[in-house]
């Protein structure tokens, strides 16, 4: 684990791009998966807060079909010196991605129509229930919410 | 079964459809302080809020104008931060045309010690904001506004009756480059409503700060 770790901030880190209609895609043919996804930004102090809560979950959930996946949302120009330096430096385990968008109107309705757009904001999905909260999590919230999401959508 | 009970039948399905929708839609307002607010065409509610000159302002101070471009916006918050030049230019712009900037931050300056009162005072003076820029010290204004994040624009038109909401959301499409916006939201509202016409685009979303609500 350790060794992993190191290895792979010393090979630094490439982060994957996702659009809204690739994570629909990959919600679609998740089956009984539980997707957790995170909308954040480097620039957002109570994001950067929360996030090693989901982390967290993420590891506890380890052995679960659960996927844990950090959305930034950060200006793609942020990308080399802004989120892979400090998503290398954090080292989480769960799966990062940036954002591939560019029209903020069309795209945050896509997610969720009752999002504003404020960050930091999670949605599960899982077999075609999505709940989308936007709001700060701690891990002991996050983890009741998970729970119960989970056990609503089975 | 003859059309008239068919298109009956088809007519309550859709009704009956249109509840189960509403049932299983999502809710709304998920933080219960920050509630839905006022929609377009909503009459705006009237405040009074201490300015960082300490002037008491208020939607009742534009009664000479055509309208006001009302911004919630902190000091805290980078994209606010990124949008600051460009509230001052819709200031710069529209002031004189009758629709000026007026700035209210609706942080809790507990939760956000950049959110102070003195803080802003700081900023307004740094940045030298020629428009009002209001402390909402009890929040009660983002809440009636149904704000919900920095930096959020209500584009306000005065009647003859009192005001009313015409555009909710961004200012433009590009926070990080003002020069590259293919669309200039606010103020395409401003000018089609100083053309009497109605906004094309009258709301839009965009990535933004949480406001810092009160704790417990």
């Amino acid at each position: 684990m350790m060794v992993f770790a190191i290895a792979c901030s010393w090979f630094g880190l490439t982060i994957a791009e996702v659009s809204v209609a690739d994570l629909e895609k990959r919600f679609a043919a998740g089956r009984d998966t539980v997707y957790v996804v995170n909308f954040w930004a480097t620039w957002c102090k109570p994001c950067v807060e929360e996030l090693p809560a989901f982390d967290k979950l993420s590891r506890a959930e380890a052995n679960n079909p659960v996927v844990v996946l950090l959305v930034s949302v950060d200006s793609p120009n942020d990308r080399n010196a802004k989120v892979e330096t400090f998503l290398r430096k954090k080292g989480f385990s769960c799966e990062t991605a940036m954002l591939n968008e560019s029209n903020p109107h069309i795209w945050i309705d896509k997610v969720d129509p009752s999002w504003s757009g404020a960050i930091p904001a999670t949605l599960f999905v899982s077999q075609g229930k999505r709940l989308f909260k936007e709001q700060e999590f701690t891990y002991r919230i996050l983890d009741s919410t998970f729970n119960t999401f989970r056990e609503q959508s089975k | 079964m003859n059309q008239n009970s068919t298109r009956a039948c088809v007519a309550k399905f859709c009704v009956l459809l249109a509840i189960v929708l509403q049932m299983v839609s999502p809710v709304q307002a998920q933080n219960p302080l920050a509630p839905d607010g006022i929609k377009i065409g909503d009459q705006a509610p009237d405040f009074t809020l201490k300015s960082v000159d300490g002037k008491l302002v208020g939607l009742r101070s534009f009664v000479e104008s055509k309208g006001v471009i009302l911004v919630f916006t902190c000091n805290h918050c980078p994209y606010s931060v990124k949008y600051e030049d460009r509230i001052i230019e819709l200031h710069n712009k529209y002031a004189s045309k009758g629709f000026p900037v007026l700035a209210v931050n609706p942080n809790d300056s507990t939760v956000e010690p950049k959110d102070s009162y003195t803080m802003m005072q700081e900023r307004a003076a740094e940045k030298k904001f020629l428009f009002p820029y209001l402390v909402d010290e009890t929040q009660a204004i983002a809440r009636k506004y149904g704000a919900r994040r920095t930096p959020q624009v209500f584009v306000l038109l005065r009647t003859r009756t009192g005001w009313t909401v015409e555009y909710i959301g961004a200012i433009d499409d590009n926070p990080d480059d003002a020069g590259k916006a293919e669309s200039k939201f606010v103020e395409d509202a401003v000018d089609a409503l100083l053309n009497g016409a109605k906004p094309e685009t009258a709301t839009t979303k965009a990535i933004g700060c949480t406001i810092k609500w009160k704790k417990g």
